[in-house]
């Protein structure tokens, strides 16, 4: 029985002003409207550049559930391609990354193809002669993703013709990226460090909605962040004097409701928002010896001091990328199942600056993101337990309602009070947006 | 215990399992005491990880993280624990890869199977751990823990306990 597909106006009616229907994180039939018609609709990150130096050098990776290759094509550009071979299905490359030389081939029969998708060989080709393969869809070899955009190194593509194009999607969210970015005295990331892969028996979206949720650190970490302030007390006794950055790292977690509430945060149309518009967790690092001179030498001092005050915490890039631009850290939520969701956390190095940016970055991801994180495993068992919760049928709704104002809707940008739901509605009504587009 | 002033490889290895014993038997003060003061505990994300400062790792602890861990294993406000998660190591018989009695260190290799539980979940995972041991205070102590898991680059749920 199909409830959704074909009814826009019932997966609509999932979203309401203030609450969410159950069915949005744990029905089956909508997790596959959201693989076809969500991440197609939508700009989705692919990777960076930086992975895909040299002509002919690819990346394996998802867009939604599509299989991708990025890859560094002969005109030095970069191109997404559906992982297909055109004439048995067989993902062509399966490895993560490698050097694919001039064109990709097939392991199965050896057809090959340029690096932008285009049937270049077929063995005993004569086989297809005046059979009318030239108007095949296989001789057209394996598809692109047609909308691909590379802004500054990060790459992103958009499956569906349908949908807005780059610039209208991300619009000023872009501002975060650019933070991001401009932290590098020659403005220039890679990637750097290794992936963090984490599995998660839960709903993508509990992950993507738990990056703005800051009710929720001072609570779910006490036993992680609280704990390791506490034990830092008694083995520092009390000193003055630096504490270690592990230390810093998990302090800020436990901050008082007042310090999120303070922080702020900005709510852009189509989805995206972030926390962290005054200050956030990680305002407070020590500085890194010789960085902040080089980054004057590159900006000057007014425009250096304006790029590194800006501590913005987490960047939701929906559908389900966030960033931390002071830490330079990526992360995606890779939807499997309604209950299964693959978290990836990226690290990228600041080209041109110390070591011990990437380093402090490095020690962030381990402590936070890994699947070996003591605030990992707080934050996966708050997710396994909602998965586990929302099949009770002593509700059908889950509520966002903290802070929500009815004239909310009329602005498309805004800055507020660090504690609101207002970024977990705007991605729920985003999310209605772009999963009936195409409907 | 006797005092030991250059350990026996029997001595090694007796202190190899022992330390999986403490772990298996939840005596997690008494196995924070097996490290030296500047002891570490390595878990590497890549196969054959040389660097940990530039390359991530799943674990790379001093003391006082590992103190941070065991802290938070017994605290009341830990629901990733409630209900606590158990752990079973069968070790392979160590082999003492160097005796270096001047310099007071010792190796060993230990292959292992490790098994984590919790609630009616069961993980096996498999490795191989890499002590580097020390004399101190008449007392084999650890300098350097390394566990490489045979596939340390998937995609794992929660570790939460010690292999």
């Amino acid at each position: 029985m199909t409830r959704y597909a074909g009814n826009p106006q019932a997966v609509k009616a999932l979203v309401r002003e203030t609450e969410v229907h159950r069915d949005v994180y744990i029905d089956q039939e909508i997790f596959d409207l959201e693989m076809q018609h969500l991440f197609h609709n939508t700009w989705n990150y692919v990777g960076h550049d930086s992975q895909v130096k040299n002509v002919g050098d690819y990346f394996t990776t998802t867009i939604g559930a599509q299989p991708v290759i990025m890859v560094r094509h002969t005109d030095n550009s970069v191109k997404v391609l559906f992982n297909r071979c055109p004439h048995k299905g067989t993902k062509i490359a399966i490895d993560g990354c490698g050097n694919a030389g001039k064109f990709f081939r097939c392991p199965y029969h050896a057809w090959t193809f340029r690096t932008d998708g285009s049937l270049l060989a077929i063995p005993l080709k004569k086989g297809y002669d005046q059979t009318g393969f030239e108007g095949s869809e296989a001789a057209r070899g394996m598809a692109p993703v047609r909308h691909v955009k590379n802004y500054r190194g990060f790459v992103f593509a958009k499956i569906n013709d349908a949908g807005p194009d780059f610039e209208t999607f991300f619009g000023e969210s872009l501002s975060s990226l650019d933070n991001m970015i401009d932290r590098s005295p020659v403005g220039k990331l890679e990637v750097a460090g290794g992936v963090l892969r984490y599995m998660h028996k839960c709903n993508w979206k509990m992950l993507v909605e738990n990056q703005t949720d800051t009710c929720h650190p001072m609570v779910a970490h006490e036993s992680s962040a609280g704990t390791a302030v506490d034990v830092w007390k008694k083995v520092s006794n009390g000193a003055e004097g630096k504490r270690p950055m592990a230390v810093e790292i998990f302090a800020p977690f436990v901050s008082p409701y007042e310090f999120f509430e303070g922080m702020g945060i900005r709510v852009w149309p189509n989805g995206h928002g972030h926390t962290g518009v005054s200050h956030s967790i990680h305002s407070d690092y020590s500085a890194v010896p010789g960085y902040f001179e080089k980054m004057v030498a590159a900006y000057g001092e007014e425009r250096a001091k304006a790029i590194l005050d800006e501590a913005r915490h987490n960047t939701v890039y929906f559908p389900n990328v966030m960033i931390k631009g002071p830490i330079q850290l990526l992360r995606i939520f890779r939807p499997i199942a309604p209950d299964k969701t693959l978290v990836e956390s990226w690290t990228y190095r600041l080209v041109d600056a110390p070591d011990m940016l990437l380093e402090r970055t490095l020690v962030y991801n381990r402590l936070i993101n890994a699947p070996t994180s003591v605030v990992g495993h707080d934050d996966l068992e708050m997710y396994e337990r909602a998965q586990e919760g929302l099949h009770s049928d002593g509700s059908q709704w889950v509520n966002v309602q903290r802070l929500y104002d009815p004239h909310e809707m009329e602005q498309a940008v805004a800055v507020t009070n660090g504690t609101t739901e207002w970024q977990m509605r705007n991605q729920f009504r985003a999310w209605a947006k772009f999963m009936t587009m195409s409907m | 215990m006797t005092s030991i002033e250059i350990p026996t490889d029997a001595d090694l290895v007796r202190f190899v399992y022992r330390e999986a014993r403490l772990l298996d038997e939840h005596r997690f003060e008494d196995w924070l005491d097996l490290f030296t003061a500047d002891g570490r505990y390595w878990m590497p994300l890549e196969w054959g990880q040389t660097d940990r400062k530039l390359t991530a790792s799943l674990l790379d602890e001093d003391l006082l993280l590992l103190r941070v861990r065991v802290e938070r294993l017994k605290g009341n406000r830990t629901f990733s624990q409630k209900p606590k998660s158990r752990c079973h190591h069968v070790l392979q018989m160590p082999a003492v890869d160097t005796r270096d009695t001047s310099g007071n260190v010792y190796e060993t290799y230990t292959p292992f199977h490790y098994v984590e539980t919790r609630l009616d979940e069961q993980q096996l995972y498999a490795g191989w751990a890499k002590h580097t041991l020390t004399v101190e205070g008449g007392k084999i102590k650890i300098r350097m823990k390394r566990v490489d898991l045979v596939n340390c680059d998937a995609a794992f749920g929660n570790i939460q306990l010690f292999m």
